[in-house]
């Protein structure tokens, strides 16, 4: 793997943001040009990205086949000696595609923020930090680390929604961005709690924070050893729920949903963008990384009341939200709380596809069912991690879009729009691709990822995948009806004399994904054969 | 991969001239200059009036660029095709051998999907259809667009159709005629709702969409269902291969197990489903007919060479699946060829009474649309193969014929319109919005005269929608159908035979009936309005790129009859099919050979023999079209209608002539049941559910805490001023301050989460500890 200067190149993904963060808000009372900032935060940003891509082909050129070690680990140093943590960086092939998409996210996000002129440097740093944050989750080979960088992702995003926030609405004295930034603090900060104990329960037991390690040794904590005085299986469950909720919040799995709408649609654009393209899989990540290798016994408990088993419950759940956040983004009449509930949506595929993986792989470690459909979990998985990295471009896409609507018509009610394609065809143009894009049109990235987790599931979970495509169904009733409200229609002759068209910094940013959601819907394989290893190899392991 | 010198990958190529075409285009005409919205010169039309507001008007070298690219990426999928198809005719036996290619496109595990391409008998006779069709369809919007202002995106659009469309047909595997197939569900979406600016055309547009979604969700499932029983989705794989044939047919569900079907019966019925949705079989035909709101060469398009064509060109594919389990041609149906014939024969008669009752020129041909995919439909469903895809490449080019001779019609008719308000100096009502319909043919009548070659194509292309005996092309494909039919009742008494032929024959009857009343009205008699006085097409470019193709598809709607004659046929087999049925010869070895299948007891011979010459079938076809055509004749030829006179059929029909001309009322009960509630529901979602219960609790646990807080404040106060210090105090107030400063909910969030934490704690460890103690 390259490296920069003799440091290597994950230290750097992780550091080089925060101190490009430092560098952008010094600039601010330095040089007062605004202009030199923004270029600053993105160039550096670009930088960044470039190194991410070389790092996300450096994986792929190392050629691993399956049955190979997935983990390259690129710096092991002591850290946090009297708990035993330490700095353990590295990447498999799911946390490559993650690191790629942080990478070529943020200097779109600095883009589409090109025309914020409060405090811009400060909003720019922000920006910068919240990637230190994802890259460390998504590089951390330590269950310390991990943990310290998921917190640090809330910091930066708090202060985006709380301070560049929308504006109210006209007649209404306080913005909804102090509730939603609140709201988004809180929600987040409370699942963590659960996760901080959990993480100290399974380091302290275990001895050691080393993810890879933990996923052999941890799960043979067997009952009948006792943890300060309690039984394993008690503190297993109580680790397993701190971890669980965390999560699903993030991801967000019904229930735990109800901040994101807000968060997302108080948040200013650059914030969302963030928000939906990376910072909910940082959940999904925990799920897949940390909580079915560490917890399969308990995945396999039965709840009670229910009837069924844990793993289940996360399929009934992610269902729930698949159909609940699709009928729910069709009742919205504000543009950018629709493309918020498309989130649960579309995240919901991304926990059915979890869920199948879960029951599979506790499945095969517990012995319960040494026959389990190994196959159809490795499709699920593939089109889980392929949906996340399809989801943010997306919905990064599409809250591009919707911010650039808002900032120049300072309103979000659809009822506002009507007929703007007159006279902003090529925003329309582009309105449509990434609509139909979301909508998992065939062709484009959505379909690809959510046809391999429908197949994925199909043996495991029948009826619930065909429920599910209840919510596919009103995926394409909620996408038409923001088209609609937006680009069809006579024209709003409110907009007479407002400049709709994209700027040329949107029409910059909206370039790449644009032609990253064609090449994935044409040609899924360029990116697919690194999760498939990776996953592949995890099942091989697990089975034999 | 050498696409050009190496006959397995050249298919490849054939949607890449129409799908490049589009991407240049979209790239390269994206200037528009601007013109004031009242400039009726450049702008106007379907489109509204902006007051004072400059609109973007496609720039000439625009028009230039997307006519050019357009018909230069159709041309080349056309030379293409043809060089395709001289390749397969140079295999040793088609169908044993194919033409395929494919590569590596997502990996799954081990193995990994293969995407490719595949060129066998059933690719080749849509590869003789869908060029030339679209072809034809091309040439003539460059006369009918002439004049819109967004032309380069039409032409953008219809290329992506069209690539779709061909990408659908080459398609080796299930999963890319899916993507074809969806692809093309947009581009109708978008072109349905082309002139988006009018209620009617978004609303259709939305309900195509939606419609066909409805079904194609269930498709899904079945491609999955499919995908994870046999691994693969090539249908080679599964369709020519009888060992997965027979291990689909005997394996039971994973869902509906209590019923007795097979493996093979749900992801049958699975797959039908997105066929009734993309041909509009009933229930969920409702969509097509709203689908004239496009510009018609797109209704050309949708209802002949693509999108409805694609869906009974997937059954075509998937036959062998259906049928795995029973014998359709001696008399045993399975699941899916029971609902397919069922479906098909209702729907086929159900849209034939409708097109009685209609005035607008385009809705009659619509019904027919659905009405003749009934026909192909209910065909497949007793077995008859190779008479469904013969009345699918007939039905094909009379249908496009059809429309484009409708939409001349329209031209003409819009054309007679400006011209009698030229004279009147009254451009207040350019627009159709002033209560002339264009398309109305109670407004038409003595069209002969002005438009002769319309007329006698439109003629040409009606007798062969009829079924005219012996020369129209549509006589001989649904003439085999009916032959089809009447063998299984005639040998083995088969029920759903003759449900199938008796509901065709009825259906067949009404269509020769509704077809004459169409030609009748809108070009017998005498000229009903000043503008059907004046209805014309002009001279130049228009009026040549709109009648040409006209010309050389009622030559096809005559002539692609004549390979399909069968071979025992009195006196024309002599002509036509002198050694074999030309067209059953190569179409048969689609399907699995005899050789292969007669090993396993649960398939059926697929290729059976072409039902042997029957006077009864024949006869019955003869005399309904004959009769149909001779009442529509009596009734309305031969007494045309006057202006303002009542349709004869209003008076015949009575109180159900409304019911006929509001589509059975199926609309509006499809609004109550459906979709009025699912409006309801998704309000209730955010008021109810996530509002008023999820963030209700939080609010309550949160206020509960916030009097808490409150209480222990109190507890604190009296505390604090029975010691009454005032250090305390001063805190106190900073305290206050402080408290001020926050919004208050900061804790009490993050108790309510810690308490929702430990309530989720307590059942987990509960239900754990009790299962581990088991």
């Amino acid at each position: 793997m390259v490296d920069i200067f003799g440091i290597d190149a994950l230290s750097v993904l992780v550091f080089a943001p925060a101190l490009s963060a430092l560098l952008v808000a010094a600039l601010a009372s330095l040089v007062p040009s605004k202009q030199l900032g923004r270029w600053t935060a993105l160039v550096l940003s670009l930088l960044i990205a470039l190194l991410s891509i070389q790092v996300f082909f450096d994986y792929q050129a190392a050629g691993l086949a399956i049955g190979d070690e997935p983990f390259i680990i690129t710096q092991d140093s002591v850290w946090f000696e009297a708990i035993g943590a330490r700095w353990t960086l590295g990447i498999d092939g799911i946390s490559a595609v993650m690191i790629l998409l942080t990478g070529l996210l943020t200097p779109l996000a600095i883009l589409a923020s090109w025309n914020i002129d409060d405090r811009a440097h400060m909003h720019l740093a922000l920006l910068l930090l919240f990637e230190t944050g994802s890259m460390g989750v998504f590089a951390a080979m330590d269950l310390m680390v991990f943990f310290l960088f998921y917190e640090l992702t809330l910091v930066p995003m708090y202060f985006l929604i709380n301070q560049w926030g929308s504006m109210p609405k006209s007649g209404v004295k306080y913005s909804g961005r102090f509730y939603a930034s609140t709201k988004f603090m809180i929600y987040s900060f409370g699942g963590t709690l659960g996760m901080l104990l959990a993480t100290q329960l399974i380091g302290w037991s275990a001895g050691s924070f080393s993810i890879p390690g933990l996923v052999e040794a941890w799960p043979t904590f067997r009952e009948g050893q006792a943890l300060l005085g309690i039984d394993v299986s008690a503190v297993k469950a109580l680790a397993f729920i701190g971890f669980f909720v965390a999560f699903s919040i993030k991801v967000p799995i019904w229930p735990f949903h109800t901040w994101l709408p807000d968060a997302h649609g108080e948040a200013p654009t650059a914030g969302s963008m963030l928000l939906a393209g990376i910072m909910l899989k940082l959940g999904a990540y925990g799920f897949i990384r940390l909580v079915i290798p560490l917890f399969p016994d308990v995945w396999l408990t039965e709840v009670a009341l229910i009837g069924v088993n844990v793993a289940t419950l996360f399929a009934i759940l992610s269902v729930v939200g698949i159909v609940l956040g699709a009928f729910a983004a069709f009742g919205q009449t504000d543009i950018k709380r629709l493309v918020a509930y498309s989130s649960v949506n579309h995240m919901g595929f991304v926990g059915i596809g979890i869920a199948v993986l879960a029951q599979t792989y506790a499945q095969l470690w517990t012995g319960a069912n040494p026959a389990a459909d190994v196959h159809s979990a490795i499709i699920a998985a593939n089109g889980t991690v392929l949906q996340m990295f399809n989801h943010g471009l997306s919905s990064a896409g599409m809250f591009l879009l919707a911010g650039a609507l808002y900032h120049k018509t300072h309103t979000r009610e659809l009822a506002d729009y009507g007929g703007l394609w007159v006279k902003a065809p090529v925003m329309g143009a582009i309105l449509l691709f990434t609509s139909f894009a979301s909508l998992g049109l065939p062709g484009l990235n959505g379909f690809v990822s959510e046809f391999l987790i429908v197949r994925g599931s199909w043996t495991t979970y029948t009826a619930l995948t065909a429920i599910a495509m209840l919510g596919l169904l009103f995926t394409g009733g909620y996408i038409l009806k923001g088209l609609r409200a937006v680009l069809h229609g006579p024209f709003n002759l409110r907009w007479r004399d407002t400049n709709l068209e994209l700027t040329r910094a949107e029409l910059v940013a909206m370039a790449p994904l644009i032609a990253l959601m064609l090449l994935t819907g044409l040609y899924p394989n360029w990116i697919l054969p690194m999760i498939n290893t990776t996953v592949s190899t995890i099942f091989i392991r697990i089975a034999s | 991969m050498d696409f050009l010198n190496d006959p397995n990958a050249l298919p490849w190529l054939i949607p890449a001239g129409p799908l490049l075409a589009f991407l240049i285009i979209t790239l390269l005409t994206n200037k528009s200059k601007l013109v004031p919205a009242s400039d009726h010169h450049e702008y106007g039309g379907h489109h509204p009036d902006y007051d004072g507001m400059l609109v973007p008007v496609v720039a000439r070298y625009s028009r230039v660029i997307s006519i050019g690219v357009g018909l230069c990426g159709v041309l080349a999928a056309l030379v293409i095709s043809w060089m395709t198809l001289y390749n397969a005719s140079q295999l040793h036996h088609i169908g044993q051998e194919v033409l395929a290619s494919s590569i590596a496109w997502m990996d799954t595990g081990e193995t990994a999907f293969m995407m490719g391409v595949l060129v066998d008998p059933a690719t080749v006779i849509m590869l003789v259809m869908v060029p030339i069709a679209v072809l034809m369809i091309f040439i003539y919007s460059i006369g009918y667009m002439a004049h819109d202002p967004r032309q380069a995106r039409f032409f953008a659009l219809i290329s992506l159709f069209a690539g779709a469309m061909l990408t659908l047909v080459v398609a080796d595997n299930v999963l890319l005629l899916f993507v074809g197939w969806e692809i093309m569900g947009v581009c109708s979406y978008m072109l349905i709702g082309f002139w988006f600016e009018k209620e009617s055309a978004y609303k259709a547009a939305i309900k195509a969409f939606t419609t066909t979604r409805i079904a194609d969700v269930v498709m899904l499932l079945g491609i999955a269902y499919l995908y994870s029983l046999t691994g693969t989705l090539n249908y080679r794989d599964i369709m020519y291969n009888p060992e997965t044939l027979d291990m689909l047919a005997t394996t039971a569900p994973i869902i509906f197990g209590g019923w007795t079907v097979s493996a093979a019966s749900i992801i049958g019925i699975f797959l039908i489903i997105g066929t009734v949705g993309k041909s509009a079989q009933f229930p969920l035909h409702v969509w097509l007919p709203d689908a004239m709101e496009g510009p018609t060469p797109v209704s050309a398009m949708i209802h002949a060479a693509a999108m409805v064509s694609a869906g009974i060109f997937s059954l075509i594919r998937l036959y062998p699946l259906f049928a795995a389990g029973g014998d359709p041609h001696h008399g045993v149906l399975t699941e899916p060829l029971a609902f397919m014939a069922v479906v098909g024969a209702f729907t086929a008669l159900l849209a034939a009474t409708m097109a009685v009752a209609q005035n607008d020129v385009k809705a009659v041909l619509a019904y027919s649309t659905i009405s003749q995919l009934g026909f192909m439909m209910a065909a497949l469903g007793i077995g008859a193969y190779i008479a469904a895809a013969f009345h699918l490449i007939t039905h094909a080019f009379f249908k496009a014929l059809l429309f484009m001779a409708a939409g001349s019609v329209i031209h003409g008719m819009e054309h007679g319109e400006h011209h009698v308000h030229e004279h009147a100096h009254d451009h207040s009502s350019l627009h159709p919005d002033g209560g002339f319909d264009p398309q109305d043919m109670r407004n038409m009548g003595g069209l002969r005269k002005t438009m002769p070659v319309t007329f006698w194509t439109f003629l040409i292309g009606g007798l062969s929608l009829s079924g005219f005996p012996i020369i129209t092309a549509g006589f001989w494909s649904k003439d085999e159908i009916l032959a089809d039919a009447w063998l299984g009742v005639q040998n083995y008494g088969s029920g759903a035979h003759g449900m199938v032929f008796t509901l065709l024959a009825l259906a067949a009857f009404m269509t020769a009936f509704y077809t004459m009343r169409q030609i009748a009205l809108t070009f017998g008699g005498e000229a009903r309005t000043e503008a059907a006085k004046h209805a014309n097409l002009g001279k130049g470019v228009v009026s040549i790129t709109m009648t040409l193709p006209l010309i050389i598809l009622a030559f096809f709607a005559i002539g692609a009859g004549f390979v399909g004659v069968p071979d025992d046929f009195p006196v024309l087999n002599a002509i036509f099919s002198p050694e074999y049925n030309a067209f059953h010869h190569l179409t048969v070895e689609a399907l699995p050979m005899s050789e292969a299948t007669a090993a396993f007891s649960s398939l059926p011979d697929y290729h059976a023999k072409a039902p042997p010459f029957n006077i009864i079938p024949v006869a019955t076809s003869i005399l309904v079209a004959l009769l149909g055509l001779w009442l529509g004749w009596l009734v309305y030829w031969r007494k045309p209608l006057k202006a303002g006179q009542r349709d004869p059929m209003e008076n015949f029909l009575g109180p159900l002539h409304p019911v006929l001309q509001n589509r059975y009322y199926l609309d509006e009960i499809y609004g109550r049941v459906f979709v009025a509630p699912s409006q309801w529901l998704s309000a209730q979602i955010i008021s109810f559910l996530d509002r008023g219960i999820i963030d209700a609790l939080l609010h309550i646990i949160a206020r509960l805490f916030t009097w808490l807080g409150d209480l222990v404040k109190v507890l604190n106060l009296w505390l604090i001023d029975g010691v009454g210090d005032g250090i305390p105090i001063a805190i106190f107030n900073f305290g206050g301050w402080l408290r001020r400063m926050q919004s208050g909910r900061v804790q009490q969030y993050m108790l309510l989460i810690l308490a929702a934490a430990v309530a989720i704690g307590i059942v987990l460890v509960l239900s754990s500890g009790a299962a581990l103690a088991q």
